[in-house]
């Protein structure tokens, strides 16, 4: 894990009846982890104004791929709760079905970051790790 | 929703009939209308929740009933301990407790249209709402388990309403058994700056007229006339309930094969009644209503707090607190005979008949108040239970509206300062942190909750009271 997280890949939202779908793609899983994150929070905020200034440290593991991906959005989601923080950058290692990762972000300011909506947690709906291509997706819905 | 796969059995019924894993038949109530309007989704839910062990009698999904995580949303369903039922994490959801309070003002719509930009102004300014927002009651590790045992019980004896608001709270403002040991250290860390904030997404505080009465016995008898103005309040157990629900949604759908449940999605994540994991999960869940419950009550007297500095002459007396998102322990008649069941009701609100012992004394006769939120800029719904009720859903109505639309769609749909614009436009003051948010919520991205309410009316879920529309708006 480097401090200078990846640039590549890329990340979408999905349609979901009440709520909305994170969905990162990535050339390896841990980059679509990275990528799903910021889909999660470009779901509260437009991250371009969240500036990466300060390094949280996250670690996780769980029976599966699928579970570590819950995992990690919910330690995120927990992080800034907790932190009451905004996040604009990770950097994702996987080795197996556990993960290290850090995050960077800084404290919420409301007048800057006009925070639009709040996430409860990571569902298990939709919920998908997978290769793709010469790739890797990584998705779930979230509760807002 | 293909309307070839069900039965209809009247009107507003239709039956999934029993097939594959199912357990039990599913039946939807809602109109053919809104039946073609419904996400297939719900068919698949409501059918997966059939095939949970112990199950009674059928899966219902109510006419607001939307996709959701596991259990539709506007999902009912009852398990029975002695048949090996099930208590679902998934069958309650994040938002624990989530609710709907009501308060009466005495006061009328001219009272307020005099102050009603200072009103918006000051509620915004008081009640903590949106991402990031803080409260400003802090409890140490002593206070926050008294605060989860005690539910609005708790916040009254600390100083935050009266005896008379207990009455009018399901549960006499008091979740029973709840076990604050169950819940983890980082819920309650998750809670500690978040007692009395409202949240956001769809929760908001409304000022609203009564602008239609279509039962003037009942609506007496709720203290409810033409012109009132009422309060309603909609939010849940915050970041405490969030937490529980993320755990115990983990801790069973890893356990559920262990019990030798085989589950047709892993949100329905469940475990038996009599397991360690069940008993766990209803200690920790009932917390977390007493939660919701401490936390609608702070923000009633920030609420009143506010309305004695504006309009000193308005009293503001609880109508009723309700709870769409819970499983509760109740009797009920199966078969000829009473059986103690474990209700879920994922965005679906209880709804007593008249006579119920559970409603509070001055309202008994006539049914329980049920409270049904519209969106943002819409009418919202009161109405009260009936006796039908609890052999149609184990005396359950809708919950709200239902969203027709995504947020990514709404938010490509209708930027929010128009939103904000139009609604002023025709009196309704909009206050939020955020624009994209007020987008998300914006009036038709939800489904027609008028609709909704004449569809649980048409097949007796409950009875229409009053209808409320709104004059101030605070969204999260």
């Amino acid at each position: 894990m480097g401090d200078v997280p990846s640039n590549t890949g890329h990340w979408e939202h999905f349609a979901h009846g009440a709520d909305i779908g994170v969905r990162g793609f990535g050339a390896s899983k841990a980059e679509a982890f990275e990528q799903a994150a910021l889909a999660l929070m470009n779901v509260i905020v437009d991250t371009a104004r969240v500036a990466a200034q300060e390094r949280i440290a996250i670690a996780c593991a769980a029976p599966d791929d699928e579970l570590l991906l819950t995992d990690w959005l919910n330690a995120l989601i927990y992080e800034m709760a907790e932190r009451n923080m905004l996040f604009a950058r990770f950097a994702v290692r996987i080795h197996g079905t556990s993960l290290t990762a850090l995050a960077y972000g800084e404290p919420v300011d409301r007048e800057r970051h006009h925070p639009a909506v709040e996430v409860k947690g990571a569902t298990y709906t939709e919920l998908s790790v997978r290769s793709e291509g010469a790739g890797w997706l990584a998705q779930t819905v979230v509760d807002v | 929703m293909d309307l070839n796969l069900l039965q209809r059995r009247s009107d507003y019924e239709w039956e999934i009939p029993q097939h594959g894993a199912m357990r039990v038949p599913a039946v939807i109530y809602a109109s053919e209308q809104l039946m073609r309007d419904m996400d297939h989704k719900v068919y698949e839910q409501t059918v997966n929740v059939a095939t949970l062990p112990g199950i009674v009698r059928a899966s219902y999904a109510m006419p607001d009933a939307h996709w959701g995580y596991g259990f539709p949303i506007g999902g009912v369903a009852a398990f029975d301990p002695e048949q090996g039922g099930v208590v679902s994490a998934g069958g309650v959801g994040f938002d624990i407790s989530c609710g709907v309070r009501c308060l009466r003002t005495g006061l009328r719509r001219a009272d307020i249209l005099q102050v009603q930009k200072e009103l918006a102004s000051a509620l915004y300014a008081r009640i903590p709402a949106g991402v990031g927002s803080t409260g400003t009651i802090r409890l140490n590790e002593h206070e926050m388990d008294q605060m989860l045992t005690g539910g609005a019980q708790w916040a009254v004896n600390r100083g935050w309403g009266t005896a008379d608001d207990l009455e009018r709270v399901e549960e006499r403002g008091q979740m029973k058994h709840a076990k604050p040991g169950n819940v983890s250290p980082q819920a309650k860390k998750r809670q500690r700056d978040e007692m009395g904030t409202l949240g956001s997404g769809n929760h908001y505080l409304e000022v609203q007229e009564v602008t239609a009465v279509f039962d003037p016995k009942v609506a007496e008898v709720f203290g409810l006339a033409l012109g009132d103005v009422v309060v309603m309040i909609h939010c849940g157990s915050r970041g405490l309930g969030h937490q529980i629900g993320t755990e115990f949604l983990r801790r069973m759908a890893i356990a559920a094969s262990q019990f030798g449940i085989s589950l047709p999605d892993r949100e329905l994540a469940c475990a038996p009644i009599a397991s360690d994991v069940g008993e766990d999960y209803l200690g920790a869940m009932r917390a977390a209503i007493n939660c919701a419950l401490a936390n609608r009550q702070i923000l009633t007297h920030l609420v009143r707090r506010v309305f004695a500095d504006l309009l000193p002459q308005a009293r503001l007396p609880l109508l009723y607190d309700v709870s769409h998102n819970t499983c509760k322990v109740e009797e009920h008649r199966i078969d000829g005979g009473t059986r103690k069941l474990y209700v879920h009701r994922k965005g679906a609100t209880r709804a007593f008949g008249p006579g119920h012992p559970d409603i509070p004394e001055p309202l008994r006769a006539v049914g329980q108040p049920v409270l049904i939120g519209g969106s943002m800029g819409t009418a919202s719904y009161i109405l009260a239970g009936t006796r039908e009720s609890e052999a149609l859903a184990f005396s359950s109505a809708c919950h709200g509206a239902g969203r027709a639309m995504s947020r990514h769609q709404a938010t490509k749909t209708w930027s929010g300062r128009r939103v904000v614009d139009e609604l002023a436009a025709r009196g309704i003051l909009i206050r939020s942190p955020s624009m994209r948010g007020v987008a998300e919520e914006a009036p038709d991205a939800y489904k027609d909750v008028s609709a909704v309410v004449d569809a649980a009316e048409a097949v007796g879920l409950a009875r229409k009271v009053a209808r409320v529309d709104p004059l101030v708006c605070i969204k999260g």
